[in-house]
């Protein structure tokens, strides 16, 4: 369980998470939407105690980001941020085992070196094991970092646009290795998304913030409605039923 | 594309390549040692002894800095020196000089001069460097610009405060100061020998954090690091490494950018555990196989910086204009 008591965060003058307490529950996927610069990515960072909040505390299971020890936390709670350029030349497979380090300290067991087999296979890495990361496609090199965050066996899993760059095909593939971390693994997944249609057909919760003001929060169901939508992304919005799914179609 | 290797076969290759270097680097000493000795044999190694001992202290200190600094900025261009650590070493000196006068430092324990003048670095370089890499991502053209003024800056007080010195003072003082392999102090070697192996040895055990710290800093803390904590100490030991090798044998400014960027290509990774003892190797085979070739094939003397500068810097300007292809 991640809550959000009173955040605040502001850039220069820009308020770009103002005031916004959420609860999000264990299990399940969560979606962050919202128009570019809603703050999606700030709330998701200051989760993660990547950046710190000017006002208000973060709590996951009880421990405030805070003031938790690094490597404690590191336990509990996995981050992907959007861009991961590294200075480092490394293969998928030390990439993965460095999902490892808070448990080990980067002197490998035998049983962290099965749960880095295990993440490898679950997103299908196998054949790209021994490749340098920039020798990779962008979906793969993508794959490669949540297997990572996968690793890192936490209980909460914080991802940043993980279908950036990937096309149709890849997209698909990554939400369903998501919905399995969620549904088999009982991990706790929170995602920021721009895309409202992906939120909608892959997640069970969704968390709609405008302007760094959390506007809604909710069941999948609850949310995919014409006048929430238009709320939230300031368009008008065709909300249709499309096998068991709702699928959001803006229009002006 | 090239056929990929598997990990086994990469530890291999690494292995086969440290111990090549090893034995090459053991020859370039083995010749640094013995080539060109006429009379005395017994003085002849124990004055080239003393030599080696500050070129081995050196190499050590200059690789394991560099490395370091490298990693907790994350990027393979700047290096301590270019940001000014040694500079700014050498006008601390000069200061100190100045406001003691030169007749109290020299009589002074040298090891206790190093001492003072090392804790002064550290607590500058503390102040100054922190306030530039605590911002996050910062342009690495913006930094480059920033060490050369900088250091332009360290060298032009350096200057003045060396004008307001007496003349007589100054010369002790430049005797004091540009120290070279050929005039080392004994007392002072043995002092930083102690504090290159005792950091040495600190470092070695936190090697895993350390390839951790290189993934970048939200990389890091996402995997439990305390970033900032690891940041500070790790500048704090640069700079009493800079301090080590600087109050030796003065600066060689671009050793340490040619040793760490020829180790991670020679080894084929970022991983500390092959690139601290690569580029500790390759640093004292520049240093020990560079002064024997100089002296003894061109019969030069001590120009070894000015060559190490000529080669490093174009190695520089190479590296910083290859940058944004990455």
């Amino acid at each position: 369980m991640i809550e959000f008591r009173s955040v605040s965060k502001s850039f220069g003058d820009t308020r770009v998470v103002d005031d916004v307490s959420l609860t999000i529950p264990t299990g399940g996927i969560t979606s962050l939407v919202g128009a570019n610069g809603a703050g999606k990515s700030t709330l998701l960072s200051i989760a993660a105690r990547l950046l710190p909040a000017d006002r208000g505390r973060v709590l996951v299971d009880g421990l405030d980001v805070a003031t938790t020890p690094g490597p404690v936390l590191a336990r509990r709670l996995a981050v992907l941020r959007q861009e991961n350029a590294m200075s480092v030349r490394l293969t998928v497979r030390e990439l993965v085992a460095f999902g490892r380090f808070p448990h080990s300290g980067g002197r490998l067991t035998a049983e962290d070196h099965r749960l880095v087999d295990e993440a490898m296979a679950w997103f299908e890495l196998d054949p790209l094991a021994d490749r340098h990361l920039d020798q990779l496609s962008g979906g793969q090199r993508q794959r490669a970092y949540v297997a990572m965050v996968m690793c890192q066996g936490t209980d909460h899993v914080l991802l940043d646009e993980p279908l950036n760059n990937l096309d149709m095909r890849h997209a698909v593939q990554m939400m369903r290795m998501l919905r399995g971390m969620a549904d088999e693994l009982g991990r706790t997944v929170v995602l920021v998304v721009h895309d409202v249609n992906v939120a909608s057909c892959y997640s069970d919760r969704i968390v709609a913030l405008r302007e760094g003001q959390l506007v809604a929060e909710g069941p999948t169901a609850d949310l995919m409605t014409p006048e929430l939508l238009r709320g939230v992304f300031d368009v008008e919005v065709e909300v249709h039923e499309l096998a068991g799914r709702r699928i959001g179609v803006p229009w002006s | 594309m090239a056929a990929v290797r598997t990990a086994p076969e990469r530890a291999t290759r690494r292995r086969r390549t440290l111990v090549v270097l090893g034995a090459v680097t053991a020859a370039a000493v083995a010749a640094f040692l013995t080539v060109g000795v006429t009379g005395a044999w017994d003085y002849a190694l124990e004055m080239r002894g003393r030599r080696l001992a500050a070129m081995a202290v050196v190499a050590v200190a200059v690789a394991l800095s560099t490395v370091l600094f490298q990693t907790v900025t994350n990027n393979r261009i700047l290096t301590p020196e270019i940001m000014g650590f040694d500079r700014l070493f050498v006008l601390v000196q000069t200061a100190g000089v100045f406001l003691l006068g030169s007749s109290t430092l020299a009589s002074a324990d040298p090891r206790l001069r190093f001492a003072v003048d090392t804790v002064a670095l550290v607590a500058f370089a503390a102040v100054l460097y922190r306030s530039l890499f605590s911002r996050t991502e910062r342009d690495v053209y913006v930094l480059v610009l920033l060490g050369v003024v900088l250091g332009t800056v360290f060298t032009s007080l350096t200057l003045l405060v060396s004008r307001l010195i007496d003349p007589n003072e100054f010369l002790t003082l430049q005797d004091l100061l540009f120290a070279s392999f050929t005039s080392v102090d004994q007392g002072l070697l043995g002092l930083t020998a102690v504090v290159v192996g005792v950091v040495a040895v600190g470092v070695w055990r936190h090697i895993p954090l350390l390839d951790v710290v290189a993934l970048g800093r939200d990389t890091a803390v996402g995997l439990g690091v305390e970033h900032r904590r690891v940041v500070d100490r790790v500048l704090l030991v640069v700079a009493v490494l800079v301090a080590v090798s600087t109050a030796l044998v003065g600066p060689i400014t671009f050793l340490g950018l040619l040793v760490a960027n020829l180790a991670r290509q020679l080894l084929g990774t970022h991983r500390h555990a092959w690139v601290l003892p690569g580029a500790a190797l390759l640093a004292l085979l520049a240093l020990a196989g560079g002064q024997t070739v100089l002296e003894q094939v061109l019969g030069l003397n001590s120009s070894l910086s000015i060559v190490v500068g000529l080669v490093g810097g174009i190695v520089f300007i190479a590296l910083l204009v290859r940058e944004p292809r990455q």
